[in-house]
Order: C-alpha cells, then sequence, then structure tokens
C-alpha cells in the first residue's frame, strides 16, 4: 500500500462574482515509501496546495487522502477527528521556503515545542531536542534566537523541529528556494542522507529542476493545477513528453534552442538529427567511431552535455547522422543495443514526426 | 526650598499627603484603578481579542456565530462614551460592588470601558503573527491551546506590551473621569481642589503627576517592547 494515496483530488477557491479558481483537479498521486518525490511546475500550478492537502492544512473540496493507512478524507469529507488529525499530523513533518520558526524563543525551544505531546520530562526533552539539534549540526547554536542564524541554519532548525516527532514523511515546499546555491546543495544532502538513514519518504516541491536531478527518484510535473506527467525521474527525463516537462528537463530546451541558433533550415534527404540520450555509465566505448567502422554513416556533432541525474551521469549527444535509409535504420538499431535512447528531431530541434 | 514652595503652591501643601483630598490619597487612588482596571479589562480584552483571531473566517476555528458575538459585543461596547457609560452601568455597579460611588465602584465602568479598546488591539496584534508560523505548529500536531500560548501570544508579545502600553495610558485618561463618581484620583484633584476653586497651582501639580506617570508607563513599556522582540535584527 502507498504511503500517501491521493485520489481524484480537487480544491477549489471562491473568488468573487461566483467564480472559482481550480487550484487543483483532479489529481491523483501515490508515494510510496521511501520515494523521493519530486513536484516541479511554474507558479500558480497548484504545487502547494496539492501537498498541503496531505496534512490537511488545506482541505480538498472532493476526492480520498489517505495518509500512512489513515483515511482522512473520503468523497471530500473529513473523516478523521481533530484529535486524531493532531496525533497522525506528527508523523508528517513539514519544511516552508521561510522556515517559520517561532521567533521568540530560542532554537533548542523551537525543537521542543514540536515534542509538548511526546510524553518527556523535562529532561529528557532537553536531550531529544539536542540530539535533533546534532543531526542537524547546529547543536552550538541551541541557545541562540532564530534572528541570530543565517536562513540555512534556521532551515535546518525547520528540519530538526519537523524531524521532531519521528515522522516517516517530510513535505519540503520550496524549503531551499530562499537560500545560496551552497546552503541549497547542504538541505538537499541532508534531505538526502535522512532518506537513506531513516527510510524518509520525501516530498520535494521546488521550481529548480536541478534540485530534483540530485536527489529525487520521481517527479511528478504540474500545470494548471494537475499532474500532466509523473513516474521514474530517469525515465521523465530520457523520455519527456509534454512539451512542459521538456522545459523543466533543461537538456531538451537547450538541445532546441542550439539547433535553432545553428540555423540549418532543411536537410538534405540523406541527412538526419538524432538526439542520443545514455547513462555514461553503460556506454564506454566511442560510439561514433564504432558507427563509422561498422555502418559507415558519417556522424557530426551538433550538441554535447552530461548531467548528473540522482548521482548518475547522464549524457546528451545531438548528432546529424549523413547516409542512406538503410544505414540509418541501422544506426538506429545499433543505438539501441548499446541502450541509448534515440529520438529523432526536426532541424528545429522539435521530435520528427 | 520648602518655604519656596509653599510660597508659590499655597494650596497645593494645604491639600497635605493624606487624609480625603490629600495628595497621597489621590494618588494611590489613581494607582488602584489604573491597575484593577487593566487587569480585569486587560483579561477581558485578551479573551476577547483571542476568540476574535480563532473564531475568524482564516482563523483555526471559524466559526461564525461566537466571532458574531464578540465582534458585535465588542463594538457595542466601543461605541459608547466613557461618561454615559459611567451613568448607564450604574445600577449594575451597584450589584456587583453594593454602591455606585467610590474607587471600587468605578472599577466597574473602568473595565468596559477598557476591554473593548483594548481586545481590538489585541486582535491586530495577534493577526499580525505571520501565517506560515500557525501552519507549521499545526503541521507539527500542535493543539489549539498550544497555538493560542505558544503562538499567538508569545510571538505577538512585544506587540502585546506596546498596546498594552497605549491602553494603560488611555486608562489613566479615563480614571481621571471617573472622578465624575467620586472616585477620587488625580483628576478629580486637578477639578474639584484646582479647577472648581481657582486654585491654580493644585491644576498645575496634579496635570504635572499625570504626565510624569504617564511618561514612567511609556518607558516601562518601550524597555520591555523593545526587550521582548526577536523578530528582527
Ligand atoms: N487560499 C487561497 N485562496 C484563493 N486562491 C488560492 C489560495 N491558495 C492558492 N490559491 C490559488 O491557487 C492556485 C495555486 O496556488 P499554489 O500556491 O498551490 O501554487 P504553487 O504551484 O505552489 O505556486 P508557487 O510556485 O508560486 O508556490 C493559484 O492560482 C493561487 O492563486
Ligand atoms: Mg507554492
Amino acid at each position: 500500500m502507498s504511503i500517501i494515496d491521493i485520489k481524484h483530488v480537487n480544491v477549489d477557491f471562491p473568488e468573487k462574482e461566483n467564480k472559482v479558481v481550480h487550484a487543483v483537479h483532479d489529481v491523483s498521486l501515490q508515494v510510496e515509501k521511501g520515494d523521493i518525490y519530486g513536484i516541479v511546475g511554474f507558479s500558480g500550478a497548484g504545487k502547494s496546495t496539492l501537498v498541503r492537502t496531505v496534512n490537511l492544512l488545506q482541505k480538498p473540496t472532493e476526492g480520498e487522502i489517505t495518509v500512512n493507512g489513515n483515511t482522512f478524507i473520503k468523497a471530500g469529507k473529513q473523516v478523521i477527528s481533530n484529535k486524531k488529525l493532531q496525533v497522525e499530523r506528527r508523523k508528517i513533518g513539514m519544511i516552508f521556503q521561510d522556515f517559520n520558526l517561532l521567533n521568540e524563543v530560542t532554537v533548542v525551544e523551537n525543537v521542543a515545542f514540536a515534542l509538548k505531546h511526546a510524553g518527556l520530562n523535562d529532561e529528557e526533552l532537553e536531550k531529544r531536542s539536542l540530539e535533533l539539534l546534532d543531526l542537524v549540526d547546529l547543536k552550538d547554536k541551541a541557545n541562540a534566537y532564530p534572528v541570530e542564524l543565517s536562513g540555512g541554519q534556521q532551515q535546518r532548525v525547520a528540519i530538526a523541529r519537523a524531524l521532531a516527532n519521528k515522522p516517516n514523511i517530510l513535505i519540503s515546499d520550496e524549503a531551499t528556494s530562499a537560500l545560496d546555491p551552497q546552503n541549497t546543495q547542504q538541505i538537499l544532502d541532508l534531505l538526502k542522507k535522512l532518506n537513506t538513514k531513516l527510510n524518509l519518504t520525501v516530498i520535494l516541491i521546488t521550481h529548480e529542476m536541478d534540485a530534483v536531478k540530485k536527489i529525487c527518484d520521481k517527479v511528478a510535473v504540474m500545470e494548471n493545477g494537475q499532474i500532466i506527467e509523473n513516474g521514474e525521474l530517469r525515465q521523465i527525463f530520457l523520455h519527456p513528453k509534454k512539451a512542459l516537462t521538456k522545459r523543466f528537463v533543461g537538456g531538451s530546451l537547450e538541445t532546441i534552442n542550439t539547433l535553432n541558433s545553428l540555423h540549418l533550415d532543411t536537410l538534405n534527404k540523406n541527412e538526419a538529427i538524432y538526439q542520443l540520450v545514455y547513462s555514461i555509465a553503460n556506454v564506454t566505448k566511442s560510439i561514433i567511431i564504432d558507427l563509422y567502422k561498422k555502418i559507415g554513416v558519417e556522424v557530426s556533432m551538433l550538441y554535447g552535455n552530461v548531467e548528473l541525474l540522482n548521482d548518475e551521469p547522464i549524457g546528451t549527444l545531438v548528432v546529424m547522422v549523413k547516409g542512406d535509409q538503410e544505414k540509418r535504420t541501422k544506426t538506429v538499431r545499433f543505438l539501441k543495443q548499446e541502450e541509448v535512447t534515440v529520438t529523432r528531431l526536426d532541424e528545429k530541434g522539435n521530435p520528427y514526426d | 526650598m520648602i518655604s519656596w514652595f509653599s510660597k508659590y503652591f499655597p494650596n497645593v501643601v494645604q491639600l497635605g499627603w493624606s487624609g480625603d483630598a490629600g495628595w497621597g490619597t489621590s494618588i494611590f487612588q489613581t494607582l488602584f484603578m489604573t491597575f484593577w482596571s487593566a487587569i480585569f479589562g486587560g483579561i477581558l480584552g485578551i479573551i476577547f481579542g483571542v476568540i476574535l483571531v480563532l473564531t475568524n473566517e482564516d482563523g483555526i476555528r471559524p466559526n461564525k456565530f461566537w466571532f458574531n458575538v464578540c465582534d458585535k459585543i465588542v463594538s457595542i461596547f466601543r461605541a459608547v462614551p466613557f461618561v454615559i457609560m459611567l451613568a448607564f452601568i450604574a445600577p449594575v455597579t451597584q450589584k456587583i460592588v453594593g454602591t455606585q460611588i467610590g474607587m471600587k465602584a468605578a472599577l466597574i465602568p473602568l473595565t468596559l470601558g477598557v476591554f473593548p479598546f483594548y481586545a481590538r488591539q489585541v486582535q491586530v496584534a495577534l493577526e499580525s503573527v505571520d501565517q506560515g508560523k500557525i501552519e507549521a505548529a499545526q503541521s507539527l500536531g500542535a493543539t489549539v491551546k498550544d497555538i493560542i500560548f505558544d503562538v499567538y501570544l508569545s510571538e505577538s508579545r512585544s506587540e502585546l506590551v506596546r498596546v498594552s502600553t497605549v491602553t494603560i495610558i488611555s486608562l489613566i485618561g479615563l480614571t481621571a473621569m471617573a472622578g465624575a463618581i467620586g472616585a477620587g484620583g488625580l483628576g478629580n484633584t486637578a477639578i474639584a481642589y484646582g479647577y472648581n476653586r481657582f486654585d491654580n497651582d493644585v491644576t498645575l501639580v496634579a496635570t504635572v503627576l499625570v504626565i510624569i506617570l504617564i511618561f514612567i508607563v511609556q518607558i516601562v513599556g518601550d524597555f520591555f517592547a523593545k526587550r521582548l522582540n526577536h523578530q528582527s535584527r
């Protein structure tokens, strides 16, 4: 059973003049235990609204929501008491873009606040709070006030606080958006470490595809309140279907820009452009030389790039292949044998139909 | 010094320190009325302020009925001019305190006069707490009580001290008016023994004492408001 099961969820916000905004529109999403699930999309796509339904910070208008085997919402109605919801929420940590720490109490008291109902005595409470701060490397700041910390440090306190009740889910809503690249990297590494060490399921909302590429196993792309594409990161990255996904995947967008800047105009009939995407680890030999030697086609490079996808180096090449129809078919067959994903493009960089 | 003072402020000296009209007595009466009505009005104001914020549409326990009840009570009491409140509430005061006049009797109208003013200020102070902090607390499984005390009241404490200072200062103004129902105090001294008897020296000293009192409240208030604030660098 999925740890988070969202079925046909709608969230409508009433607007003036009897209009409504469909912030989330018929979304279904299953998150499995141990996933790091990225959710990407432009501003206003409905990402925050969707994930906030997971811990009922946002009540959906319709649909069904089950978390950790407990159904919160059925047919759009809350079916869990407020008391029980409070208990369930402690198993779902959440961190935010602007940290949302309590400013009038110290760092260690912020963590202790989360443990208020954990049934600990004062001594245990302090011990556990300090342990949590140690987990995020901030034990030495225990008695500082949040304003005295940098953004990255504040976010780490927020993570310690969110993890206080040993949740098995952590929702991160743009938690790195207010941070510089170095702090962003630190927080992402920390999330990855927690995922591995504690088998924490993570939902990572972001509009930076880089963050997703670094740590996610799965990704969902949202547009206008809907999930337009989702699945394994590798799959989505190597074979994006929707135009928006391609933009987020980035490599493809760059490909398109590069090809357009080359002004190839019309190709003659013995020329074709292919995009090759492959895991560097799988392709050790020089495929371009092989193609020339074995099949006798001439291959020229138009664009090349290597990116890290969840620690796996992935190469993208755009090549022009010169040769007749038969040779080109052989070329594609050969490349597929070598576990290269081949997409034929037209001279503008769009998929060739 | 003493003789200089009694030369220029003869009526001030004549009123003496203790006794019904004495300065010590009137200072005590002003402090007594301000203190207790600040306590009672403060508690009522905070209760109403908190209920208004919690039951408001985007509060954590939206409830149209209770919001409207509290909102109307606060608005109505706020609309009544204090002098009229003094007269209007007299029969109620009689029931509760057993008399309609004097320092203790004045506490009832003072409390009722000050709490709606304070409730509104508390409401504004609590609403200034970032909604994100409330949501973060909710996501941690905080109870309503936790959110009231550890988020709303704690996070707005500096702002609450600030609005309390303003309220206490205006309360000192109200105690002067309470002199009208024989409550005594510095305001009464200024009017009854100063103005009415054309003893301007008495009016002047009473006024200066009120101003000093207000300054002290302001300085103490500002000190704590600053001391308790960790919202930004
Ligand atoms: N409380 C609300 N009341 C009315 N409309 C809302 C509310 N919250 C969100 N919306 C609307 O719902 C839509 C989705 O908003 P949401 O905040 O979920 O987007 P998002 O994908 O998280 O965007 P961002 O990347 O900017 O955070 C937007 O059109 C927004 O204006
Ligand atoms: Mg958002």
